[in-house]
């Protein structure tokens, strides 16, 4: 077993350990916390596979920002294990089933997915200038259909959080 | 995996370098705060530290024993494992970000054997930067939170709101840089900016992108938690700010990596936008001295314009005064935001249309 198989399978470990610990801990904190430890486990994974412009995107995306609003949400909302609302068994069953039913759909469209192996000598494949070459070339199209869609999702939220009426609340001051 | 191949004499080198850098990064940070108590006696006109040692260059030594044998404290209602992680993640993002910057040009030996003065030259050098300076929240935030104290979670969620607000600002003044780099390898940018004069015009970066930089260092204040952006550590409004439950050598680290972070960060600005390592007739230096010689003048060049840097820091905060919150976020998010982004177009438009190089 090489250094590449030693350090796969720590990073799976620790990655699927963390998920759990997502999922199973009491604090709502630490389980902000596991899941940045998912998501460096998962960048972890990505340098093992020459995609290092991935990995630090993910890091900072996933775990600079998005985690860091998660843990406002529930720094603000004060959600300890003491407060935590008790869910009804009703819902509990609810969300068991929907669970299972996303992990039957995942499993069936890893298990007739054709595997690429990865190409441990191509270094640089998944650098920046490479990524970048690709992005802008082959998949042009999508990238900035994509882009429209997270404008879209951006205006929305403004529009959502925005006041209804501002002369109520000039009336309330 | 190509990128596995370490033989151990690449990671002893690796390690007397990181030991090195280590070393000198808290050498620095801790004569900032010396440096720090003098800056504001000489502004005030007052005489300042000058008790310990001459000069009172003994004080940093005896605020650290002192912290070390104060009484530690951890209080009874707060999260006791997160409490304890908020220092140590403060601490740790502050030392990781020195591993890219480059300290001195390489140098050969007789034996024809490169040394490296960068712990790591990966290609993303600069995003590195940015995914540990958006991790540092973390500690600040953890920290707060885990106080179980008021002021300390307004106070965290302030820093981590200035951060994230800034980070926008601070990415998109350094996206038109990068387009006239074109490269993100922090090496690279510096090895670009050699000399002092090239092509009939200025090789440092801050003479081809000023608004580009003055928006980086705005921004670079606002995410260091310097006046006039200390919002997160406002003593009127919020007594002590996140640290305000810590005790002992844990409120230590977070005073103390708000040193470090002062340091690499000063590194960080040099290195994009002053040169990094680089001086003026460079050339002509490296012809008469020899490669190790060269490769220690330049590490002093960059040393000393990061301590000019650390010291325009200072003069900044006793300088100006604390902004208001709303007034930061106003500024964060409707003129830095902005400004860089039509900065990021007129690069682009002159690097397309006038220069011409891609």
């Amino acid at each position: 077993m090489g250094i590449y198989d030693i350090l796969f399978w720590a990073l799976s470990a620790i990655a699927v350990g963390c998920a759990l610990g997502v999922i199973l801990s009491r604090n709502p904190v630490n389980s902000v916390m596991y899941l940045i430890l998912t998501f460096f486990s998962i960048s972890g994974h990505y340098i093992l596979m020459n995609a290092q412009f991935l990995a630090i995107v993910n890091v900072i995306v996933y775990a600079g920002a998005i985690m860091v609003l998660f843990l406002f949400v529930i720094m603000l909302m004060n959600l300890n294990a003491d407060v935590e609302p008790q869910k009804g068994q009703l819902v509990q069953l609810a969300g068991v089933i929907s669970g299972g039913v996303l992990f039957l759909v995942l499993l069936a469209a890893i298990k007739t997915a054709t595997p690429i192996p990865i190409d441990k000598a191509s270094i640089d494949i998944g650098l920046i200038t490479n990524l970048g070459r690709v992005l802008f070339k082959d998949y042009v199209l999508p990238f900035e259909i994509s882009s429209v869609l997270f404008l879209s999702a951006m205006i929305g939220a403004v529009v959502i959080g925005r006041k209804e009426d501002q002369g109520v609340v000039k009336g309330d001051a | 995996m190509l990128l596995l191949q370490i033989d151990a004499a690449l990671i002893i080198e690796k390690l007397i370098l990181i030991s090195a850098i280590l070393g000198v990064s808290l050498g620095i940070a801790m004569y900032a705060t010396w440096g720090e108590r003098k800056v504001a006696a000489i502004m005030q006109d007052r005489v300042g530290p000058n008790r310990a040692g001459p000069l009172g260059l003994f004080l940093p030594l005896a605020d650290g024993l002192k912290l070390f044998f104060k009484e530690e404290i951890i209080p009874d209602r707060s999260t006791r494992f997160i409490f304890i992680l908020g220092p140590c993640l403060a601490m740790l993002t502050a030392l990781m970000t020195s591993a890219v910057v480059p300290w001195a040009p390489d140098f050969t030996t007789a034996a024809g054997h490169t040394v490296s003065f960068q712990v790591a030259d990966i290609n993303i050098g600069i995003l590195f930067v940015f995914g540990v300076v958006s991790l540092g929240v973390y500690g600040v935030m953890l920290g707060g939170w885990a106080s179980n104290n008021k002021f300390s979670l307004l106070s965290s969620i302030r820093a981590a709101s200035q951060a994230i607000s800034y980070e926008l600002a601070m990415g998109i003044s350094l996206i038109a840089l990068l387009m006239m780099t074109g490269s993100l390898s922090l090496r690279e940018i510096v090895q670009q900016q050699h000399g002092f004069w090239a092509d009939g015009y200025f090789s440092w970066n801050f003479f081809k992108q000023p608004v580009g930089f003055i928006i980086f260092l705005t921004c670079a204040f606002a995410e260091l938690n310097r006046a006039p952006f200390d919002l997160p550590e406002c003593e009127s409004e919020l007594n002590m700010g996140y640290h305000q439950e810590y005790s002992s050598m844990k409120l230590g680290f977070y005073l103390f990596a708000e040193y470090i972070n002062l340091f690499v960060s000063s590194a960080i600005i040099i290195t994009l936008y002053f040169g990094g390592y680089n001086f003026p007739f460079m050339d002509q230096v490296a012809a008469h001295a020899g490669p190790l010689m060269f490769s220690i003048i330049c590490m002093l060049v960059l040393i000393t314009k990061v301590i000019g840097m650390i010291l325009f820091f200072m003069f900044i905060r006793w300088t100006l005064p604390r902004f208001r919150y709303d007034q930061l976020m106003k500024l964060g998010w409707r003129s830095l935001i902005p400004l860089a982004l039509a900065n990021m177009l007129v690069t682009g438009v002159l690097i397309l249309w006038v220069f011409k190089s891609h």
